[in-house]
């Protein structure tokens, strides 16, 4: 770094450094290239100074300071490999050690222990300290968190990143001396959000993992970042892999869009891939029950019946739902299967936010590039946030939100129904409105004019949060279901109208129910947002198809179910996804079918009553791309393998092959490809991808108007729910905390 | 629920510190000096009285030997062993206590009268050996003394509670 004029420099062993005025001491020595080693220094999180191992000689100063405490000056003359340096280390090591016991063999973190690496790097050989070690049994804080009490060395990084990174306040310091320890919140129990940033966070083997712990070595797993399936965060996660069995999951690299940042359930809920129950074979109905059968067979006879039913009633007595959670190649091969193989529009999915309307409005005010990342979120000096619960549904964005305002003061404005964490903590101003009225407030104040029962505190609470936002910039708006169809429209032209450049979130539920939106698991839209009304767009794709695609629009999700009812729909399709359940269907209605197929990891009650079931595979068990809900692409790798279980891209090719097609994917990749030359706002650099980059989409597109407000709704799921995968997690129906309702303040 | 009176001394002793969150301990002496020990409610109802998480007035409680989580006894026996009570046979008033009484360090007798501590330095070195018994103190200590003072609390107790008390 050239030096400016705001820039201090300083010698640190002799080296010239220059860095910003108010840089630490030990991160200016980082930059030089010189470890200044510490324990209770994190970046992020307040100082603490407690550990001292991080002293260092300053000239003039009389004695060693703390590195991470003290702030550059211009001229400063540091040295960190004097002996009295050296010294202070060892002996600070061996402080630690007084009464921390060496099970480094059993110990969770041996060989990922930064006191191990300490002490192999600056400690001393022996220690002067010849009593017994104090001893206490281990403790349980909760079915995911335990606590050795000997091995802890009182960094307070557990503390501080459960105060000012979760805001959760969980944990504090108990008694003193040489007996103090960590204690938990409720009576040496924890309740909290279960994040296990704790366990994450802890430099030794005190806090440890209640999935994780004595079943294995760090150095014995293969380590694979992928991209957590619950929410749509999109979460980076780094699986741990042993003979085939995922052990545990972190991002210690603190790659993606979340850094090191995981909620409960991308830390612990990946278990339901190994549930008893997973689905492991294919079954086919014979008489009442369903039987084991191979592929062949099961695939086979879902082409031969679907033939017979399009061949008898023709292609709109077959519909197909897709998922929220299968991959961006997999969601746009099922819509080109259903529209160039099965020749019917009649293709949706249980839509959580309304994506489509947001695109719309965007591209028709000529602002398609105000799509806000993660990242904007975070550095967001205002952020309004409409609707939903993101400490239950999006965790991420909650900590983004959090971290804003804590780490550069942003302003949060929040319209709800509810008091929600967010708007209890770190909301400037709080509008609460009664359920289902958060688009009148857009009205409001878009438009002025008066409503005095709209929110409490009346129409001058509305002028006032109108005033607020006309004086900040750059304002970063979040919504969720309760913004949709027309409502996404008016908050777009009003929002746009704010100064500064105005960008926007809306929030949808599952790791990949954006790109379920993108890829057009839509009745009346192609991928890319592209509407099937428009004869232009058709025919590209027609083109890159070599097949026709029919151009009257199909039905959506709610009316295929109607028409199921009624007996017109005779065959469908589903993909991921339990519309009986999420739809609070009767069993009746499905039964009216001539036939369906359900492609699961689990035998959901949509499931049961199929006439064929195919067992799919997890994330964990392939590749391809997701996008999460603020449309930025990244990948999945494929992890492990699952016995009987092929992927939905197997499975929908293999159908198409069967049913005529000249399909010829090798790979989710050459999907892939085809997605990035076809799909408007799709070209996202592949190379990017392969190394784990999360790249932002801009989609731009007319797709047509929502028509029922009914079609989008979010599953309110919470902390510990994730739709059908979350029954079939241990871990996350193992806490208390999942007793707990959703909204629920920890 | 903690009486009107309490909740009155809250207010008062909070209105002192120009930090809310400083006035934590004594709240929490007060209301122990009404409840006996520091209830859970009493916990809960410091750390709404100054506005912190529950977990910070559990850290303090932890921190501060004079804060009991249980009900002791009655009279609590702080016996100081520090440099000048044991120089001048603080250690044998403390042992003494313990024999005469039959228990040892933070324990309470069975009938929930006195309560037994050893504990570091109470100011009170010009009168060495000394002991606190809840907030008084008794200086230049023997052994006699001790019986003494611990037949006259037994004997005020057993007035009290005969109702011939003052």
């Amino acid at each position: 770094m050239a030096e400016t004029r705001s820039s201090v420099s300083l010698t640190i062993d002799g080296k010239t450094v220059h860095v910003p005025p108010g840089t630490l001491l030990i991160e200016a020595a980082k930059q030089a290239g010189i470890e200044v080693p510490s324990f209770c220094y994190y970046p992020g999180l307040s100082l603490q100074g407690a550990c001292r191992m991080c002293l260092v000689s300053i000239e003039k100063m009389p004695k060693m300071q703390t590195a991470c405490t003290t702030v550059v000056t211009n001229g400063m003359v540091v040295r960190t490999d004097t002996d009295e340096v050296k010294n202070a280390r060892k002996a600070m090591l061996e402080f630690v050690l007084t009464n921390h016991p060496l099970d480094c063999p059993v110990c969770d973190k041996g060989g990922e222990c930064e006191l191990q690496d300490m002490v192999f790097r600056y400690g001393a050989a022996e220690t002067r300290f010849l009593e017994p070690k104090l001893h206490e049994e281990e403790r349980k804080f909760s079915s995911l968190v335990y606590y050795d009490r000997p091995r802890c060395i009182l960094c307070y990084r557990c503390i501080r990143v459960c105060d000012e990174g979760m805001d959760v306040n969980a944990y504090g310091i108990g008694f003193r001396g040489v007996h103090s320890e960590i204690i938990p919140n409720r009576d040496g129990r924890l309740e909290c959000e279960e994040c296990g940033a704790c366990i994450d966070i802890c430099p030794v083997g005190a806090l440890t993992s209640g999935t994780y712990r004595y079943k294995t070595r760090p150095w014995e797993l293969t380590y694979t970042g992928t991209i957590c399936n619950h929410c749509g965060d999109g979460c980076k996660t780094t699986l741990s892999v042993r003979n085939n069995q995922i052990i545990r999951a972190n991002n210690r690299d603190h790659s993606g869009v979340n850094g090191e940042f995981l909620c409960v359930k991308g830390r612990f809920g990946w278990d339901f891939v190994h549930h008893d129950q997973r689905l492991a074979s294919p079954l086919i109905r014979q008489n009442a029950s369903q039987h084991p059968a191979t592929w062949e067979q099961a695939l086979e006879m879902t082409a031969e019946r679907l033939q017979a039913i399009l061949t008898e009633r023709g292609p709109n007595a077959v519909a197909v739902i897709g998922s929220n959670r299968t991959t961006n190649e997999e969601s746009y091969l099922l819509q080109r299967f259903a529209r160039a193989v099965l020749g019917t529009n009649h293709i949706d999915h249980h839509r959580t936010a309304d994506f489509s309307s947001l695109v719309r409005a965007l591209t028709e005010a000529g602002a398609a590039d105000r799509y806000a990342t993660m990242e904007d979120i975070f550095r967001a000096s205002s952020i309004l946030l409409i609707g939903n619960d993101p400490t239950h549904q999006h965790p991420l964005v909650a900590y983004q939100i959090r971290q804003a305002v804590r780490q550069h003061s942003a302003s949060l404005y929040v319209i709800n129904s509810a008091a929600i964490k967010l708007a209890l903590r770190q909301a400037k101003l709080f509008l609460k409105v009664p359920p289902r009225r958060e688009v009148d407030v857009i009205r409001v104040l878009a438009g002025g004019g008066e409503a005095p029962d709209l929110a409490e505190g009346g129409s001058q609470a509305i002028t006032a949060l109108r005033d607020r936002l006309r004086q900040e910039t750059d304002t970063v708006i979040i919504f969720g279901d309760e913004i949709r169809g027309g409502g996404v429209a008016e908050l777009v032209r009003w929002g746009l109208s704010l100064p500064g450049r105005t960008r926007f979130v809306a929030l949808g539920d599952y790791a990949n129910s954006r790109g379920a939106a993108d890829m057009g698991l839509l009745p009346a839209t192609l991928p890319g947002y592209q509407p099937l009304a428009d004869a232009a767009a058709r025919s590209r794709y027609e083109s890159a198809w070599g097949a026709s695609i029919p151009a009257e629009p199909g039905k959506d999700l709610r009316s295929i179910l109607s028409a199921i009812d009624a007996g017109s729909l005779k065959a469908l399709l589903v993909f991921g996804s339990n519309p009986l359940k999420t739809f609070r269907l009767d069993q009746s209605v499905l039964s009216k079918l001539s036939f369906l197929m359900v492609a699961e990891l689990f035998p959901t009650e949509t499931a049961a009553m199929a006439d064929v079931v195919l067992p799919a595979a997890s994330f964990a068990e392939k590749s391809g791309t997701v996008t999460n809900t603020c449309g930025q692409v990244q990948a999945l790798k494929k992890t492990m393998r699952r016995a009987g279980t092929r992927s939905d891209f197997e499975i929908i090719c293999a159908l198409a092959r069967l049913m005529g097609a000249n399909w010829r994917y090798r790979s989710a990749e050459d999907v892939l490809r085809e997605i990035i030359a076809h799909v408007p706002g799709y070209a996202v650099p592949l190379p990017s991808l392969l190394v784990g980059r999360a790249v932002a989409t801009q989609p731009r597109g007319l797709p047509p108007l929502l028509e029922d407000s009914n079609l989008v709704f979010s599953s309110r799921d919470s902390l510990f729910t994730s739709g059908t995968v979350s029954r079939y997690s241990w871990a996350l129906n193992s806490v208390d905390e999942a007793k707990r309702p959703y909204g629920h303040i920890f | 629920m903690l009486s009107e009176s309490l909740k009155a001394k809250f207010e008062e002793i909070i209105a002192r510190y120009p930090l809310k969150r400083s006035a934590i301990v004594p709240l929490l002496m007060f209301g122990q000096d009404e409840i006996g020990y520091v209830s859970d409610e009493l916990i809960e109802e410091v750390a709404r009285a100054v506005g912190v998480p529950a977990i910070e007035v559990i850290e303090d409680v932890g921190y501060y030997s004079m804060l009991h989580r249980q009900p002791i006894g009655k009279y609590n026996l702080q016996v100081c062993t520090n440099v000048s009570c044991m120089l001048r046979g603080g250690e044998a008033i403390f042992a003494h206590c313990s024999k005469r009484l039959g228990i040892g360090h933070k324990q309470t007798t069975p009938d929930g009268l006195f309560s037994l501590e050893e504990v570091e330095c109470i100011g009170a070195c010009c009168g060495a050996p000394a002991m606190q018994v809840n907030y008084d103190y008794y200086e230049n200590l023997t052994p006699a003394k001790v019986d003494q003072l611990i037949d006259q609390l037994r004997e005020a107790h057993r007035n009290l509670g005969s109702g011939t008390g003052e």
